[in-house]
């Protein structure tokens, strides 16, 4: 359990240092919720944006030099899995949150499918509070939608939303839920809370033991495929029970082309919906299956050329809202079987910045504002995640990214700093990086080094 | 297709799809110049002697295991039966161990059997000698394709042009994938006769031509080829009955009586009797059925022979080195070949 603290930086986890007066100066800041694009600087003290302006005279700050470089808000991620309870050999929140601060992001939506699964607030208030020890990032618990992610019976939502958790975003993810009358009350219920209802959107008949897209390298690789219209269907009838009871829906992972077309449609038609992309199919297509390679076995599926384009445009035009990693770490025991075998996932969060950019912004797709709102204030609107995702003003916490839009590297899962391994992008070549990390005004990522976990060593062995 | 030059030498055999059609040939040539060790009073030669051939079988397979296994004795390869059966951690040893412990015993080759799609390929990564692939998942059979273009070309010469009827179960198929491969390979036409729900996704992309009434196909065909249709296709809608399928795309003595007099009717069994193809047709003179066996250890040998012995001879470009050595000189060394696996 304290390999999350080993491989922090002890330099970084000098306990003045990023608790002083900060100056972020000569950065160019991109903050959505502000509409702003320009060359500002930002002052940082006692946790807070102090002020923010041009030319900023640097007095007793330390100066952290921004020439370069975006300043933006800390990215938010709407679907993590933290792996903790239950799973902490493949990942823990002091490593995933680690992870998150890598990447640039302050604030993670830990998914439900723990064990035991997040579907009390007890267990809710846990995952929180770890969050809040560690102090690497903010965590905001995803509720399970049916008690044990069984599909069957709701989950005490109420309580969970008044938890100190704050829970208002439930999702069995990993597993839909199947029985339509079970999911239209869900929808009912959670519309007493202004909740969110999140369907891992797979109707399971049609994906009976599928292995990868349905198509035509499916088709020679000997593998059973989950076909589009699996997840279409389930997207269908979940919007057109949504829009029935006035619920606010959203659709995780989006994976294919004609998913775009009906989340476009019910958008149009004023249906209560939004909708994310990961960084995994918004760049990697089925082909790549081809070398058997079980790190890229994911659910939903990598899916056509075809379908990848289909989501590009759709998160450029807005009918994806947001970019999120679905950050889903498997232990290299587990993963690395016969692909048959091999569970599905793949990391996400310390390389979701540097996909975005090198896939989307350096091609000309997204300016570099919309990609940072598609990490900031798309995933801040779906849900509440407090001061996170912007604007950057005075008075507001200091949970900011500053990000190098230029810095190529070579992603090595060896040295990422989550504890497993399955990143599709190893060997890579990307561009884009995060180079600070600050919450609430500290550093948990500085000069590329992430900082130590706050929380003491016999505290994480609980 | 020139004879003169030196095919690409063979590194492993995964995929027919990894083969170009100079290749297949230089196979299916080396088979035949061993298929003559089996008609010698001790069908044993030393070419392999000294070197270590694993069967990893982590599925069951009696046929292709003992085909193998003959192929690799008549060699005189040592062999190691290894058997793995259901290898994923939650079962016991995960494939990396297994591939792992069968570097540090140092195998020469190893011959993979796998219920998983894939598997040869990824025990790729961990071993760095040969490997053959017995069968994969639904992927592929390549030695199965292989010998059935053997069969094939024995019957009709070349290839090109020739029509194949390959009727049956092709989407759970792994001798389907490697036998419309092979085929195209080798400039045959390919037709996949089957039920709509049998066909793999997207076989628009495969390059061969899908009908579904075999009746109107039999009369074109030179090869009629048969795929085992499993009792258990019932129970997920994928065909209604047996009764229904054998109705509809079975083949019987009537079906046969629309064939060309010269075609020839394979199946890579085991075959399901009354389903797929009914007795008399399995027992006529048009079935080279058996053949088809034992054409599958000389082409297996042959595949053994070009892994283990070829890429070393071309190495040193030494195109005269012999797989099949005079009977003489090789039953002494045999007879020791025999004694090592005692």
């Amino acid at each position: 359990m304290s390999d999350g603290v080993r491989m922090h930086d002890e330099r970084a986890a000098e306990p003045l240092r990023g608790q002083g007066e900060l100056l972020l100066a000569g950065g160019r800041m991109l903050d959505p919720a502000s509409g702003t694009d320009q060359h500002l600087d930002v002052r940082v003290r006692d946790g807070l944006v102090a002020e923010v302006g041009s030319d900023l005279a640097a007095g007793d700050a330390e100066v952290v030099d921004c020439a370069g470089l975006w300043v933006t808000p800390g990215l938010v991620d709407l679907h993590t899995h933290l792996r903790e309870p239950g799973f902490e050999h493949a990942e823990d929140v002091a490593s995933g949150s680690a992870a998150g601060a890598a990447g640039g992001y302050t604030a993670l939506c830990a998914m439900a499918n723990t064990d035991p699964v997040t579907d009390t607030a007890a267990i809710a208030e846990l995952v929180a509070r770890r969050g809040r020890e560690h102090a690497l990032a903010d965590v905001f618990p995803v509720g399970a939608i049916t008690k044990g992610l069984r599909g069957e019976e709701l989950t005490e939502m109420g309580e969970m939303r008044r938890s100190t958790a704050r829970v208002d975003f439930f999702s069995d993810d990993g597993i839909p839920v199947a029985d339509a009358l079970v999911f239209r009350r869900a929808l009912q219920y959670a519309t007493a809370f202004d909740a969110v209802i999140c369907n891992h959107s797979e109707d399971p008949d049609l994906t009976a033991g599928a292995q990868m897209n349905e198509g035509e390298v499916a088709s020679v690789l000997g593998l059973p495929g989950w076909p589009h219209e699996a997840e279409e269907v389930m997207i269908a009838r979940d919007l057109i029970l949504a829009a029935g009871v006035g619920a606010r829906l959203h659709v995780p992972h989006v994976s294919t082309a004609g998913s775009v077309e009906i989340i476009r449609a019910a958008k149009a038609k004023g249906v209560r919906v939004s909708a994310e992309a990961t960084p995994h199919h918004l760049s990697l297509d089925d082909e790549l299956v081809r070398s058997y390679d079980p790190v890229l076995k994911v659910n939903p599926p990598l899916r056509t050329e075809a379908d990848v384009h289909a989501l590009r445009a759709a998160l450029a035009d807005g009918t994806i809202d947001c970019v999120a990693t679905d950050h889903a770490p498997h232990a290299a025991e587990t993963k690395d079987q016969e692909w048959e075998h091999a569970p599905c996932g793949m990391l996400g969060l310390e390389t979701a910045f540097a996909v975005v950019n090198t896939e989307l912004v350096a091609s000309g797709l997204l300016d570099p504002l919309t990609a940072i709102a598609r990490m900031t204030t798309g995933p801040a609107a779906v849900r509440d995640v407090g001061a996170h995702g912007g604007p950057i003003e005075a008075g507001r916490p200091a949970n900011l990214a500053v990000l190098d839009p230029q810095a190529t590297w070579t992603v090595d899962a060896d040295r990422l700093h989550s504890r497993s391994r399955n990143s599709p992008f190893h060997g890579r070549e990307l561009t884009g990086r995060a180079v600070h990390t600050l919450l609430r005004g500290r550093f948990t990522l500085r000069d590329g080094q992430v900082a130590a976990s706050a929380a003491q060593p016999q505290e994480e062995t609980l | 297709m020139s004879t003169a030059t030196t095919p690409r030498p063979l590194t492993d055999l995964l995929s027919i799809e990894d083969l170009d059609a100079e290749q297949v040939t230089a196979i299916l040539d080396t088979a035949e110049r061993l298929a003559e060790i089996a008609a010698r009073p001790i069908k044993k030669v030393p070419t392999l002697r000294g070197r270590t051939v694993c069967n990893l079988f982590m599925e069951d397979s009696t046929r292709t295991r003992i085909s193998f296994d003959i192929a690799a004795k008549r060699l005189s390869a040592d062999v190691i039966n290894f058997s793995a059966k259901g290898s994923s951690v939650s079962k016991g040893e995960s494939l990396k161990d297994t591939a792992l412990t069968l570097k540090a015993l140092g195998v020469d080759a190893v011959v993979v059997r796998s219920s998983s799609s894939g598997a040869p390929v990824q025990l790729k990564r961990y071993l760095d000698v040969p490997i053959l692939n017995a069968g994969d998942g639904w992927h592929q059979h390549p030695t199965q394709a292989l010998l059935d273009l053997y069969t094939m070309r024995t019957h009709l010469g070349d290839l090109a042009g020739r029509q194949v009827g390959i009727v049956g179960d092709v989407l759970h198929s792994r001798v389907a994938r490697s036998e419309v491969q092979a085929l195209q390979l080798m400039g045959a036409e390919v037709v996949l006769v089957a039920p709509p729900t049998l066909l793999p996704p997207r076989i628009d992309s495969w390059g061969v031509r899908v009908a579904h009434d075999v009746d109107e196909i039999l009369p074109h065909l030179d090869v009629l080829y048969l795929l085992r249709v499993q009792r258990e296709r019932m129970h997920r809608a994928f065909v209604p009955s047996m009764r229904e399928y054998a109705r509809t795309w079975g083949i019987d003595s009537s079906r046969l009586a629309r064939l060309k007099p010269e075609a020839i009717v394979m199946h890579p069994g085991p075959m399901n009797r009354g389903i797929e193809i009914s007795g008399d047709v399995a027992d006529s003179d048009r079935a080279v059925i058996t053949e088809q066996v034992a054409n599958g250890t000389a082409v297996r040998m042959a595949c053994l022979y070009l892994l283990l012995a070829g890429a070393a001879a071309s190495a040193e470009n030494d195109d005269d080195r012999d797989p099949a050595p005079a009977p003489a000189a090789a039953s002494d060394q045999a007879r020791d070949g025999a004694e090592v696996e005692q």
